[in-house]
Order: C-alpha cells, then structure tokens, then sequence
C-alpha cells in the first residue's frame, strides 16, 4: 500500500512538529520535522514514476466499508502522478520557505501540523480510486483550509474569510456528495474504473443533468469559479505561505482536478459545454479584469488566480481533447509561477512590512535579486514568450479559435479570450513596474528594506528556473509527464500536438501580439481607470455574504420563535390538539358508534351519580380560581369515580380510588398552603374560546372512543386469570393475584415509580424554602390555619387502629378486596393524620423521620422474593403458595406471592410518608420562617 | 444462564436499592457503587446484543406465565443494540458526573440506576402495558434528574417537561384502553395477531389507538409539533445528565420502530403501515426545523440540544421509508447521533468550564483552559455532528441517503438531510469561531478537570471506532433491520406459532 | 348506562383539558387529576361494564374482566406518584421563580 503510505504520512508526522515545536531555536527542527512526510511521499511516488511513464495505472486496493461501496482504494495513473509531485513539491518548498516567513510569535507547530493534514487531504483526493473516498479527502480539505485561513485567528479577517471558505466550499461539497452518490446509483459502484467507463449509462439516464449540476457545483466552488469566486480574496488573510500553497497547487486546483478526472465520464455533452465555458469564461475575463484595480499586492494575486483557474476551467469544457491537454499543461505552468509569486510577495510583505502598491515603488535597487525572480514569474503569468505561461496560453488561443459550440457566436471565445490575455498582460505589467520600478518607496513600515535570508529565496529560485526551462525547452523538460497526465484525463489516445516555442508565424500568435499591445496600452492608461473603478460602487464580498447569513438567521429566528413561544399553554394545546385531531381523523369511517353488546339498563342512582360528577368536574374547571371551592368539587368528583368503580364490580379499585384520593387531597391542601388560594382570570376572550374548543372536541371524542369501546362484545385473554387464579395463583381475588403474581412485574414497576417519586421530591424538598406570606403582592390572601384541635384529639386515638385495619386489609387482600397497597395507604394515612394534627415534631419524637430505608426495604423485599424464585431454577417472579395457621386470623392460604405484597406495603407507606412528612416540615419551617420574619 | 436477560432491569433496580440504603452514608461509597454497576451493565449488555444479532427473539416469561398471559421480555437484535447503546453512553456519563455534578444534590446515583432500569426496561418488554409502566419509571427518573442541581432554568424547563409527559402518559392510557378493549389483549406479539384480522369498526378504533400512540411516541421522540420542550429542558439540564438524555429521545425512535414494525407493520392487513402517512411528512419538517433552530441558540448546549432534534428527524424520516436497507441505515444513525450528541453536551460543558461567568453562551471571552486540546475535541465532535468525514456522522448520511435514492421519491429527503448539515455547519462553526478564536484574556478561569477531560475522550473515541468499523456495525443493523421487517419470526418465537392466537 | 358512563368520561377529559390549558400552576394539577380520573374510567371500561361480579372466585359465577382492574389499578398508584411530583415541583417553581405561573414570570412575589 504505497500509496496509502503516501497519503497517510503526513497526517502521521503531523504530530510531530507540535511535538518538537517551542521557542525560536526549535523553528529550524520544526520544519524539518514536517518536511519529513513530503520527501519520503516523492520517494516513494517516484519509485512508481517508470511504470506510469510506460502508460500503467496502479490500483492498490483494501476494504473499509463494503457495505457502502466505500473503500481504500488508490488509483496513481498519469493524472494523479502529476498532481502528487505538484503537492509534494511545492508542500516541501512551502514548508521551506515558512521556516524563514513564520515568527517564533506564531504557534509554528500548529502551523506545520495543519499544513500536513491540508497536505494529507490533498493527495487523498489526488490519489483515491474510490469516489466516496475522493468525497472524504474532499470534505477534509474543507475543513483543514479553514484551519489555516483561520491561522491568525486573533484578526477578524481571518476568522470571517475562514468561515466564509468553509461555508462555501461546504455547500459545495454537500451538492458534489449527492452528486457523488447519484454516480454510484446509476454505475452501480463508485470505483473511478467503472464510473470512467460508464459515459454512455450516464449519459442516457434521466438524471444526467441533476448530477452534472450537482458535480460542477461541488467544482466551482472548491475552484473559486464565478459565482462562488467571492471566498477566496478574502481567504488571503491566511499566512502568506498558506496562500501560496492553497492558490497555486492545491485547494483551488481540487476543482480543476475533478474537472479532469471525470472528464471522460461527463464531459462531452453540451450541457457540460455551456456550464463549464460559461463559468469558466467570466471567470477568466472578470478576474483578469478586476486584477488590475487591486492595489493590495496579494489581492491582485488572488483575482489573477480566479482568473487563471477560469481559463483552466474554460479549456476544459470546450470538449475538444487538445483543449484539455492545454489544460493540463496550464495547470502545471500556473502552479509553477503563481507559487513564486506569492513567495516573492511575502518577501516583500516581510520586508517592507506593507503589501499596497501605491507606496511600495522602486524596490529593484533594494532587492534586486527578489525583484528579479519576481519579474521572470510575473512575465510567465503575463505569458511572454521564452517563459511557460506563453506556451499553453498559445494552446489556449488556438483551440479558442476552434470551437464550434456557440455556433454562430462562435467568434465571442477568441475575442473574450484575447480580451483575458490582454489583462493578464496589463496586471502582470503593474505587478512589475509598480512594485519594482516606478519612483520610490512611500513612507513603508520597515525602511529601508533588506534582502531576505538566503535559503528564503532558494524556493522562489526554483520554481522561476522551471517557468524558464519548461518555457525554453517545453519538450525535454514537461513533454513526458504532460503526455501522461494528458493521457490519463482523455482516458484514451492522445490528440496530435506539438509542444515548441515556435509554431511559426499565426493567429495564436496574432493574439498574443495583440494583447501584449494592449495590455501595455490599458497600464500606461491604468490612472484614468482607476479614477473610473472609484466611481462605480465597490461590492464588498465579505459584506454581501454577511448579509446572506444575516438573513438565513434571521429567517432560522423568525421560523423558531412562531412555534418555540416558551408558554407551557401553547406546548400543551399541540400536544392535546394534536391527540385530538388524530382521534376526529381516524375516528371518522366509524359505521356505528354503538355496538352489539346489550346495554345496561339506567337507574336513578346512576343518573344522581352522573350528575354529581358533571356538576362536580364542571365546578372544578369554572371555579378553578377559588381554589379551596374547585379543590372540594374536585374530591366531589373524585368520590364518584369511586363510587363508579364499586358500583361496577370492582371492589379493589374503589378502595384504591377512596384511599389515594384522600392523600392526594391532603397533599393539595398542603400545597394550596404554599399558593395563592385566588387568582385573577389570565386568559382573554379569544384564548379561552380556543381552550374550550380544543376540551370541548377531546371530550367527545374520547367519550365517543369509549363508548364505543363499551358497547362491542369483547374478546379478550381474561378468562384465563380467572380460570388459573385459585389452582396456580393461590387467591380467589383475580385482581390481586394478577397484580402480585401473574403480572407482578407490573407492580414492582408500579412501586419502583412510587419510590423514585418520593426519591425526587425529597430532592425537590430538601433545600426548598419558602416564606409564608399573608398577602402577595396584590393583596391576595394566602391560606394558612394551624393544626385544628379537635383533629389532634380525634385522631392519635385513631392511629393503631387504622394500623390494625392496615393489617386486616393486607391479610384478606390475596383473597377479598384489600392488598398490600391499600393497606399501605390506610396506614399511611393514619400516620399523615398525626401530622396533621399533632404537627411534624411530635411525630418525629415517636417515630423515625427518615424513610428512605423503608422505602428502599419495600423494593428489596419485592425484588429478593422475585429473584427467590431463581433458586427453584424457575423465571424472575415465579411464586407458590400453601395454607398457613395464622392466629387470631385462622387458617390462611398463603401464597409466596405474600412476601411480595410485603414489598409493597412498605414501599406505599414509605413514599407516601416521605413526601408528605418532608411537605409537612416545609409547611413548619415556612411557619418559623414567616414567624422570624 | 437463562436470566441474563433480565439483568439490564435488576442490577440497576438493586443497585438503586443499595443507593437509597446508603442515602445516609459516605459519597464516595455511593460513587463506587454506582460506576461498579453501571460497568458490569457493558460486557452483560453487549453478551445480550451478540444474542440478540444472532436470533431468533429470545422469551422470558416472568413468573413463568407463558405468553400472551404473563408478561414476557423480549431480546432482538434491535433490543440488544439499544441496550448496548444506553450503558456505554452510561458509564461515562456517570464517571463525568462522580466529578462534582453528582454532588449538587440528593440521591443523584440512585435516580440514574433507576434512569437505566427503566430504559432497559421498555426497550426489553414484550408486553405494552408493561412498556407503559417501564416508560413512566424513565420519565420520572428522569424528572428528579433534569430537575438535579435545581436553579431558575431547571425549574422552569422541568416543570413543562414534567406537564406535558404527564399528559403524554394520560394519551398513553388512552390508548392502552382502546387496544385491550378492542383487541382484548396486552402482549404485543399477540397484538400483531389480533391487529392482522381486525377489519371493520374494530380496525377503526384500533387506528385510533394506533395514533394516538404515535402522538405519545412522538412527544418522547421530539417530533414536530411537539418537540418545543426539549431545547429548553437539554440545555438546562446539567451536563451528564444531558449526556444520559441523548438515548432519551431514542426511546421514542424505539418505540416506533417497535411497535409500527411489529403490530401495525407491513403485515397488519388494513392497518399496514397505518403510521408512515403521519410520520413521513413530520419527521421530514421535523429534520428542517431542527437545522433551522440550531442556528438561532444563544449557548453552546442549545445548539446542541436542536441538533438532537434534527437527528430525530433524519431518524424518523429513515424509519417512514419502511425498508430494510433505510432500517439498517437508521439503526447505524441511531448509535452515532446518540453518542455524537453525549459527546458535545460534555464538550459544551468542558468549554463552559473554562469560559468562568460566561459559561457556554456564544459570546466571546476568555478561552478554556487546554484551548488546543478542547478545540480539538470540539472539532471531532462537531465534525461527527455535522457528518463531515471521515466520522462516524458521514458514514451514517451516505447510509440513509443510499437507502433513498431520488428514483424512489428519496429526493426531498436527500436535499433536507443535506441542508440540515448545511445548518449545522453554519451553526457548530460560528459557535467554535466564537468560543475558541475569540479569546478576551481575561485571568480568572477555575482550572480545567484533567479527569472530565480525559471521560470526556472516550465518546469522540467511539465515534472514531464507530467509523474505522463501520462496515460490522452496518451489518449488524442490516440483521436488526432483517428482524424487524419479519415480525413473523418474532411472534413465533413469542407466541409459539404465527397461527391463529393461542387462547 | 354505558351512555352515562361515556358522558362521565367525555366530560372528566374535556374539563381536565380546559384546566391544563390554564396559566397557573393549581388549575393545572387539577386538569392532570382529571384527566387521570378519565383515562383510569375509558381503562376501566374497557373491560365492559358489569355490575355485580366482582372478580372474586366463589363471589361471583361469571366474574367482570379482572385485567384491566388491575391494570387501573397500577395506573392509579402511579398516577397518583406523578401527581404528587408534579405537586411539590410546582412548590418548587414558587419558590424558585417567585410566581406560580407556568412559565415562571406573571405579576405575583
């Protein structure tokens, strides 16, 4: 796996620097600590060079997710031979110049180690076989060129051109994945192998445009192509090395790259033609144009750099194989000056501590050996000849004047493409003579300015020498390599071309005359075309794009605070609503409300029932201000669920209801001690007609379900309780032995919820204080009598007979109404009852005022007879019983089920008590509080 | 050992026990306690996902009353990854918590092992009154949590979480007697059956039910309309507590899957697939508001907390395109959101730690201590969050989306699922650039927990391995997804035979 | 009587609805109580109305459907758990956002 090997390197040694960096000596070790993983990656490329110069293609290959179609699969054929030693290379020549640009101010092992992972990515994307794996690298490019933007994170710039970048070539890659995966959806695998060969599948399905769109839009926006062109001027507040590595041979050539290694799949259709030239033409003109007018030494970089990346673009989608094989051989040429050319700036930045033309002048007598690296660079991005940037622009001009693709308007691509050049031509002028000739220097931060240190420049040196001998001897020098990458892009055989500084005497040639002229003509006029540009309103990128996520917020609040209104009301009208309208919904189709099942016949007693409740509950809802009245009519209503739970033959459940309704009453009472006993009506006229109509329509329509219900024969497993409960389940009362025995599981959840309640309102309680006033602050009166003597006198006598009534009830429960949980309650009320009337310390003197452990003793003893039942190699809960002499009680069926019982008895009374023992001794200490007060 | 399947519910239950013995005694004591259970829940838990990958369902009759009579647990391959889910997600959140949060009031430990023997509880119960019983020992386990630490915030969030699951539960019963009174039983495997042959009024009143379940499910899901509590309620809570929550909303994703798969799945006759007209369409608004919302939260958790609710869309979104291939997608979804989510509740409370007053509100101020560790970690996580790769948050979107290409309608899904990231891209970067790049030096910062720091890295790990093996646990909910779309084997292994209702 | 019956429930949800609707924290509660009271009802009968049966072997020949008995019953303990929670949490809200409002602002201290 060599070249897994390659890409993997660097995120390995980028551990390193971080490793080795602190203080200024270190910088030097930092480097070479990075520089590392570069050298060994172009060793091992060029052990594979001999075999890709005879035309092979190596595909290393290992699984990661085969479940996805997404594995480690590496693909080194011409093209991405090219691009690892482009990334390779000027990685390490980067690497070599920030050794001397970054300060032991700048954290240079962060530095060095995002660089790696950026360097990392970079030859992922270069290198991968697999599409998907091509979006992974994709999207870590992202995010570690967000990191080195952001570098200088202290400067706002950085940051927002940082976000900027991420934001844009985010979406991109968002568009470019779903590209991605409709490719595999239709190829039916995401190996480059396959997809190269499925041009005419793609081509016939109906989604061939979608996915174009989807692909190129992945493109631009990684290559800074017009509209999405905004992101990468301001993604010049990166340290200048960054720059040079990110503009030249990297991050915006992911795109172009693409461009080309999905060319013999996509291109082709005019579809591809008009998108791509379109974009690419703009691009190139509008770039080159507004190059100009930049005064900021990088800024006229970075439009240059757009617009170079549209005429690599442009060539691209002009469908013709000797374009592309242009294209190629412009990227190769402008990573070469467009890297030297950012290195010399920074050198300048670095020594004249300024980057604006209009004062850094006549620095030829100051550095003249920087200056003239510079002016080579800066002829070849002009493309003069004798320098590489004039051959594949020749390239360029010639297949301009062949395309056909417009048809009649044919004519308009040589012209912009004359008109491009003529700019590149105009800016290059400027970048020369404004910063090294004309006049001298005005008042620079750092005067006079040095050369820098020698091994700064030694990358400079290096790559202007190629500019030179790839311009002087373009056959020796990039023939092969270009020949195969070429190759590798048409994916079949390469088109007849020459490469020569001489073609003899031609339009091309014409055209590079004519804008050579002109771009002299436009400079020598540059003052009149500035005090123009002033005029005309500048369009600030960073602003506009401001703007855009100001309104995407501002949209985002605007949608949430519609539905996010905090109001506990609202929540509650969509949950209910929501219940409701599903019900009406699929309630609707029923045939008849009323089933088969003969009805019940009517009495008077039912119907005084009916009507207490109605009236009660009615109460409750209208009265709820006067809280002590709605509280009484609750009870009220209460009682007739009781009575209702009786009447229908079910004994436990009413003394269930009673027993609970009576302590969940006192615990009311209790807290309407804390609360304001009236309050004044809080809901308009439009609010309460909503509410009523929301109640209104989950009354019908739950008491419609429930008749319904009520009124259909049943069918249910119930006879099987009732046939089992006395021979297997040990008690003739079906309803106990199902809740301690058949589902017993049930109730030990049951008590476990009553436990973990107390448990969490003691919680709630335990530093809870609250004051005790007369009045709030509108003069509403709060409750709060004392304990009421009569109650005290009544109930102590009271209490061990209620406990014995306890007992009585937990005995029979197994076979008549009763059980362990009313007798809990039964108990516990009667221990409230003290409370209640004798007042929380008295109790406390008599019986232990921590309950947690008779609570935690409950649940014990219900799990252990549970587990118990492990022992006899039977399930969880698995019970027995036999018949016991009892005294006083006589002979008693009694069922290990019993023990369970237990459980719950002590658990009931243990929550009941410590919630309202802890309420109660709120309600005192709210009292000595008030009293204090 | 035929019992292991009930551990998951015991040892929390026992151990809460222990706790509440100990209420009186040392802390430390409780701490060891309570992270010694919540460890032996891992290796018990994943034995029972292997058993449960492996199939087919494996019963336990408790009280040994044979189905539908008695109540049963149920392990699948689906109960078995939930299971496996909720206790690794578990043991670091309580380690964060044994380091101070724990302390801010009474009985924390107690009420998170009673948190974990209700989860465990309903994601093991065959029964759906059971499921109901197990659900309210969660949620009120989970109300003494929200509520620990106490405060305004807490207060005020705990109080509508508390109403509306108390309404919530109230729908719960309501259906509950609309199932028994019509089908006239309570294990959900014999429910399946009962469902198949209704027709008529009686599969009319069983739609019913089956929505307003849906309304229940979708409240403990966070669905829209009725996910508005939950941004509020997650990021006040304290920050293991939030952690744990991450599986919360999972329980209603449980839940649907479950029930809408088995009982009222592609087999149920005229209820088939009664629910996905409703979900479909809710799950997708769901996906967009919650992108949406996260770019408009003032803290760190916020967003976070909105995050949740996206991924539940996206969850449910991929549970209504009821395919086996969108399941399998949904499951691997499932553990990544949950544990990605946990990891950026600790994060944001690391962070917070750092920041002094400032806490984790979006507003510049003096960094956190270890500003290149923390911000590494907050790049991983957020980076999962968001689905950048190579985190387990990637593999998961392309799993959901190939699951749904656009040539079967899975277009609107794919641009949601792909703007949604979008958001929160916008949203996670916008807040790092604010926490970690806009630093006002200011001296005063307590000192950053090397211990919170160090439980804090196991989940980004997770995630990582999440990714590296991808592929086993793709399989792995590809099986789960197999299950699920098979009931048959399922009330089979309940019931004895998918023939006709044993009674 | 199952008519009656019905009309009890209908009622109990519809009131129990109007009052958690309210703004204040008592009104509330008792929504949730009777809302409770509704759904233990529509769960009760369930298992059809039968007077006079009590699910007692040897009380009865042909006893009512004990099941959904006991399933009420569990429901009304647990209910009855949430209810106090729910109680003392809105003590807490008092004392913590001084006001019994639902949203913890509202005039009174």
């Amino acid at each position: 796996m060599t070249l897994a090997a390659i890409i993997f390197l660097p995120f390995v040694c980028a551990l390193l620097p971080p490793l080795v960096a602190g203080g200024a000596r270190r910088r030097g070790l930092c480097a070479w600590s990075a520089a590392l993983a570069p050298v060994a990656g172009l060793v091992l490329l060029l052990g594979h060079a001999e075999a890709v110069f005879n035309g092979q293609v190596l595909i290393q290959h290992r699984d990661w997710i085969p479940a996805l179609g997404l594995n480690l699969a590496f693909r080194l054929d011409g093209l991405s031979f090219l691009f690892t030693f482009l990334v390779l290379g000027i990685g390490l020549l980067v690497i070599l110049y920030a050794r001397y640009y970054l300060s032991e101010k700048d954290s240079n092992g962060r530095f060095y180690a995002q660089l790696l992972l950026f360097m990392g990515a970079m030859l992922g994307i270069v290198l991968a076989e697999n599409l998907l794996l091509l979006m992974v690298f994709w999207e870590l490019t992202s995010i570690s060129s967000f990191l080195l933007i952001g570098f200088w994170n202290h400067d706002t710039n950085a940051r927002k051109g940082a976000r900027m970048a991420l934001t844009v070539t985010g979406l991109g890659g968002l568009a470019l994945l779903a590209g991605v995966l409709l490719i595999g959806d239709i190829v039916g695998s995401f190996a480059l192998t396959e997809v190269l060969g499925a041009r005419e599948q793609l081509f016939a399905h109906e989604l061939y445009p979608v996915l174009l769109v989807l692909v190129l839009a992945g493109v631009f926006t990684k290559s800074a192509q017009f509209p999405f062109h905004f992101w990468l001027p301001h993604a010049m507040a990166a340290p200048t090395p960054v720059s040079a590595y990110l503009h030249s041979a990297t991050m915006v050539k992911a795109g172009v790259f693409l461009l080309a290694r999905l060319y013999p799949a996509l291109a082709g259709s005019q579809l591809w033609f008009e998108l791509v030239v379109g974009a690419g033409m703009i691009t190139f003109l509008g770039g080159a144009f507004l190059a100009l007018f930049k005064h900021d030494l990088k800024g006229l970089l970075a439009w240059s750099t757009i617009s170079h990346l549209g005429l690599i673009t442009l060539l691209f989608g002009l469908n013709s194989p000797l374009a592309a094989v242009a294209g190629v051989f412009h990227i190769i040429n402008h990573a070469t000056f467009k890297a030297s050319l950012f290195m010399a700036a920074g050198i300048i930045d670095h020594e004249t501590g300024s980057r604006d033309m209009r004062r850094i002048n006549g620095l030829w007598r100051y550095l003249p050996h920087t200056a003239a690296l510079a002016m080579v660079a800066s002829l070849a991005m002009a493309g003069v000849p004798l320098l590489n940037g004039f051959l594949s622009k020749e390239m360029f001009f010639s297949e301009a004047l062949q395309t056909g693709g417009l048809g009649s308007f044919s004519w308009i691509v040589p012209l912009f493409a004359t008109l491009g050049g003529l700019f590149s031509v105009a800016y290059s002028v400027r970048f020369i003579h404004d910063v090294f000739f004309n006049g001298e220097p005005i008042n620079l931060p750092r005067f006079p300015p040095h050369e820098p240190p020698r091994y700064m420049k030694v990358p400079v040196e290096i790559l202007v020498g190629l500019c030179l001998l790839v311009g002087v001897l373009p056959g020796v020098i990039v023939g092969p390599v270009l020949a195969v990458a070429a190759g590798a892009t048409l994916g079949g055989t390469l088109p007849e071309y020459h490469l020569a500084v001489w073609h003899g005497l031609n339009l091309p040639l014409l055209m590079s005359l004519v804008a050579m002229a002109g771009g002299l003509t436009v400079y020598a006029f540059r003052y009149r075309l500035y005090a123009i540009q002033n005029r005309w309103p500048t369009i600030n990128a960073n602003l506009l794009f401001e703007r855009w996520i100001q309104r995407l917020l501002l949209l985002a609040e605007h949608v949430t605070q519609r539905l996010q209104t905090g109001s506990l009301q609202a929540y509650v009208a969509w949950l209910v609503g929501s219940a409701a309208v599903v019900l009406v919904f699929a309630l609707w189709p029923l045939q008849a409300w009323q089933g088969e099942r003969t009805l019940l016949p009517v009495d008077g007693i039912a119907l005084v029932a009916t009507a207490m409740l109605v009236v009660g509950a009615l109460g409750t809802a209208l009265f709820h201000r006067w809280r002590l009245v709605a509280l009484l009519l609750l009870s009220v209503v209460g009682l007739v669920v009781a009575l209702v739970f009786a009447r229908f033959s079910a004994p436990d459940l009413a003394l269930t209801q009673l027993s609970v309704e009576v302590v969940t009453i006192l615990l009311l009472m209790l807290a309407m001690y804390f609360l304001p006993t009236r309050s004044r009506p809080d809901s308009g006229f439009w609010r309460r007609s909503r509410d009523l109509s929301i109640a209104g329509l989950s009354g019908l329509t739950v008491g419609g379900a429930a008749f319904a219900v009520m009124t259909r024969v049943p069918d249910t497993i119930s006879d099987f309780f009732l046939e089992r409960s006395v021979p297997q389940g040990g008690g003739s009362n079906v309803v106990n032995v199902i809740l301690v025995d058949f589902r017993g599981f049930d109730t030990l959840g049951e008590i476990t919820v009553l436990a973990i309640g107390a448990v969490g309102i003691y919680a709630l309680l335990h530093d809870l204080r609250l004051p005790l006033a007369r009045f709030d602050s509108d003069g509403r009166p709060w409750a709060g009598d004392a304990h009421p003597i009569i109650l005290t006198t009544i109930s102590r006598p009271l209490l061990p007979l209620a406990l014995l009534v306890a007992v009585y009830i937990f005995l029979r429960g197994h076979n008549m109404p009763g059980g362990g949980f009313i007798a809990g309650l039964v108990a516990s009320v009667a221990l409230v009852l003290q409370y209640l009337a004798s007042g929380v310390h008295w109790v406390h003197q008599r019986v232990p005022g921590d309950y947690h452990p008779v609570l935690a003793l409950g649940l014990l003893a219900a799990g252990v007879t549970g587990v118990a039942s492990w022992y006899f190699g039977a399930p969880f809960l698995t019970s027995t019983h036999g018949y016991v002499h009892w005294p006083l009680v006589g002979k008693v069926h009694l069922a290990s089920a019993i023990a369970f019982d237990v459980g719950v008895f002590l658990t009931v009374v243990g929550a009941t008590l410590l919630i309202l023992a802890n309420l109660g001794k709120l309600t005192a200490e709210g009292k000595r509080i008030r009293e204090g007060a | 050992m035929e019992h292991l399947i009930i551990l998951p519910v015991l040892l929390p239950l026992f151990t809460g026990v222990a706790l509440l013995l100990l209420a009186r005694g040392s802390r430390s004591l409780r701490r060891w306690v309570s992270v010694l259970a919540a460890t032996v829940l891992v290796p018990i838990t994943l034995a029972l996902l292997l058993q449960g990958l492996e199939g087919p369902a494996r019963v336990y009759a408790l009280g040994g009353w044979s189905p539908p009579f008695g109540i049963v647990l149920v392990l699948d391959g689906l109960a078995g990854v939930m299971l496996a889910l909720t206790a690794v997600l578990a043991l670091p959140a309580l380690l964060y918590a044994c380091r101070g949060d724990d302390a801010r009031g009474p009985n924390f430990h107690a009420l998170f092992q009673f948190q974990l023997m209700g989860l465990n509880g309903a994601f093991l119960t065959g029964d759906i009154f059971n499921l109901f019983v197990f659900f309210e020992v969660l949620l009120i386990a989970s109300y003494g949590l929200l509520l620990h630490g106490g405060g305004s915030r807490r207060t005020r969030a705990g109080l509508h979480y508390v109403v509306l699951n108390l309404v919530g539960s109230s729908l719960f019963l309501l259906a509950l007697g609309l199932l028994y009174g019509t089908a006239g039983t309570l294990n959900m495997a014999d429910l399946a059956l009962a469902v198949r042959e209704a027709s008529g009024d009686e599969a009319v009143l069983l739609r019913a039910a089956a929505l307003v379940l849906l309304v229940v499910f979708g409240l403990k899901a966070a669905l829209l309309p009725l996910y508005f509590w939950l941004p509020a309620a997650y990021s006040a809570a304290s920050a293991p507590v939030a952690a744990l929550f991450a599986v919360m909303t999972k329980v209603g994703v449980y839940a649907i899957l479950r029930v809408y798969s088995l009982i009222f799945g592609a087999q149920a006759g005229e209820l088939a697939h009664v629910a996905i007209p409703w979900l479909w369409p809710v799950a997708l608004a769901t996906l967009l508001l919650g992108g949406l919302g996260a770019l408009t939260a003032l803290r760190l958790s916020a967003t976070v907390a909105w995050l949740v609710i996206m991924s539940v869309g996206t969850l449910l979104a991929g549970v209504s395109l009821a395919t086996a291939a969108a399941t399998a997608a949904v499951i691997y979804y499932l553990v990544h959101s949950t544990l990605a989510v946990a990891a950026l509740f600790l994060i944001a409370d690391l962070v917070a730690h750092g920041r002094g007053d400032k806490g984790d509100r979006l507003t510049a101020g003096s960094p956190p201590h270890h500003r290149m560790m923390v911000g590494a970690l907050y790049l991983l996580g957020a980076m999962a969050l968001v689905g950048l790769p190579p985190l387990s948050g990637f593999v998961g979107k392309v799993a959901l989306m190939q699951a749904a290409p656009p040539a079967a309608g899975g277009g609107a899904f794919w641009v949601l699922l792909l703007l949604g990231g979008f958001f929160a891209l916008i949203a996670l970067s916008r807040a790092g650039s604010t926490l970690f790049w806009r630093p006002q030096h200011q001296p005063s910062n307590e000192p950053m927990d090397p211990l919170r720091l160090g439980v804090t890295l196991i989940l980004p790990a997770l995630m990582v391995a999440l990714s590296a093996w991808a592929d086993t646990v793709l399989r792995a909910g590809e099986r789960v997804a197999a299950q699920l779309h098979a009931p048959d084997r399922y009330i089979e292994a309940v019931l004895g035979s998918a023939e006709g209702r044993t009674k | 009587m199952e008519l009656l019956l019905a009309v009890m429930i209908g009622t109990l949800t519809a009131t129990g609805v109007y009052l958690l609707l309210r703004a204040r924290t008592f009104p509330v509660v008792m929504g949730l109580t009777l809302l409770g009271y509704a759904v233990n009802l529509f769960l009760f009968v369930s298992g059809r109305l039968v007077v006079g049966e009590p699910p007692v072997i040897g009380a009865s020949e042909n006893p009512s459907d004990p099941l959904p008995q006991a399933l009420v019953l569990t429901a009304i303990v647990i209910g009855f758990g949430m209810i106090a929670f729910v109680v003392v949490l809105a003590l807490r809200a008092r004392g913590e956002l001084h006001s019994d409002h639902v949203d913890g602002h509202g005039e009174d201290h």
